[in-house]
């Protein structure tokens, strides 16, 4: 039997590793792949626990987030494509339209 | 047998991360990101959620990926000579260590609660995809329709971004 903190661990280096890519990667998206690596640390956090304290209630939440993920994948690849006509570029350092 | 498979999709699904994270090419990053998503529905598996291993097949691996590959290939980016940020090595020896500090903090504790209404063996019963349906149409129909809202306004707001502009006409001065 794997226990709990093995399947917590595993998520909290998901996130760290995604939280990184956020922090580091220049591109726009890989940045949005980034977040979405997050997003499946969290899911494997909130399944776990559905599991092991007996709750259904983890894997709903775990099926929310992937109709967020979703919408946020939309959203962000319809704002790098406005970007990108604009400035031809998805470097996160150039886009500093709305910086005040 | 449980723990190989744990130990296989884990150490795959971060050794994928590290790759979608740390590979130079986009596309190349895209499929490190599907082998990524594949080995977490694989750990689903091994937690009894069988319908949320189909969704994240379905919709994580189906539609999301091929979306960004799509992106990809429209844009058609080129590769950067320095894809990282100048000053990122100021950022991997505090995510090193804050990781180690996390991981030793986890592995610590022993997380009891209260147990809830739905034991392993009930939910095996009549599968989890029914279990699931159920608390869905009954605690959560007021989430389930936010979210059918919150999609039907990402769908409009992508389509209004993405669409070609029109050029402004001034019907007055004609």
């Amino acid at each position: 039997m794997v226990p709990l903190s093995a399947y917590v661990a595993v998520s909290a280096v998901l996130f760290i590793i995604g939280l990184l890519g956020v922090v580091i990667r220049r591109n726009f998206i890989i940045v949005l792949m980034s977040v979405e690596i997050m997003l499946n640390a969290a899911t494997i956090n909130l399944v776990a626990f559905s599991h092991y304290l007996e709750s259904m209630a983890g894997q709903l939440v775990a099926l929310f987030i992937i109709a967020i993920a979703a919408g946020e994948a939309a959203i962000g690849l319809a704002i790098i494509i406005v970007v990108f006509r604009g400035k031809i570029s998805t470097n996160v350092d150039e886009m500093n339209l709305l910086k005040w | 047998m449980v723990q190989v498979f744990f130990a296989y999709f884990a150490l795959a699904s971060i050794a994928a991360g590290v790759l979608t994270v740390a590979l130079r090419h986009p596309v190349h990053c895209g499929l490190a990101l599907l082998a990524l998503l594949l080995h977490v529905s694989g750990l689903f598996i091994l937690l009894n959620a069988e319908f949320l291993w189909a969704v994240q097949v379905i919709v994580y691996a189906g539609a999301i990926l091929v979306l960004y590959l799509f992106v990809l290939m429209l844009l058609n980016l080129k590769t950067d000579e320095r894809y990282f940020h100048s000053s990122y090595l100021y950022f991997l020896a505090p995510a090193a260590i804050g990781a180690v500090y996390v991981l030793a903090l986890l592995i610590r504790s022993p997380f009891g609660g209260a147990k809830g209404d739905a034991p392993t063996k009930a939910v095996l019963q009549d599968g989890d995809t029914y279990a699931v349906g159920i608390k869905m149409f009954s605690d959560y129909l007021l989430q389930f329709e936010i979210v059918g809202v919150f999609l039907l306004g990402a769908v409009i707001g992508a389509i209004v971004l993405a669409k070609t502009p029109k050029p402004i006409t001034n019907k007055h001065e004609r």
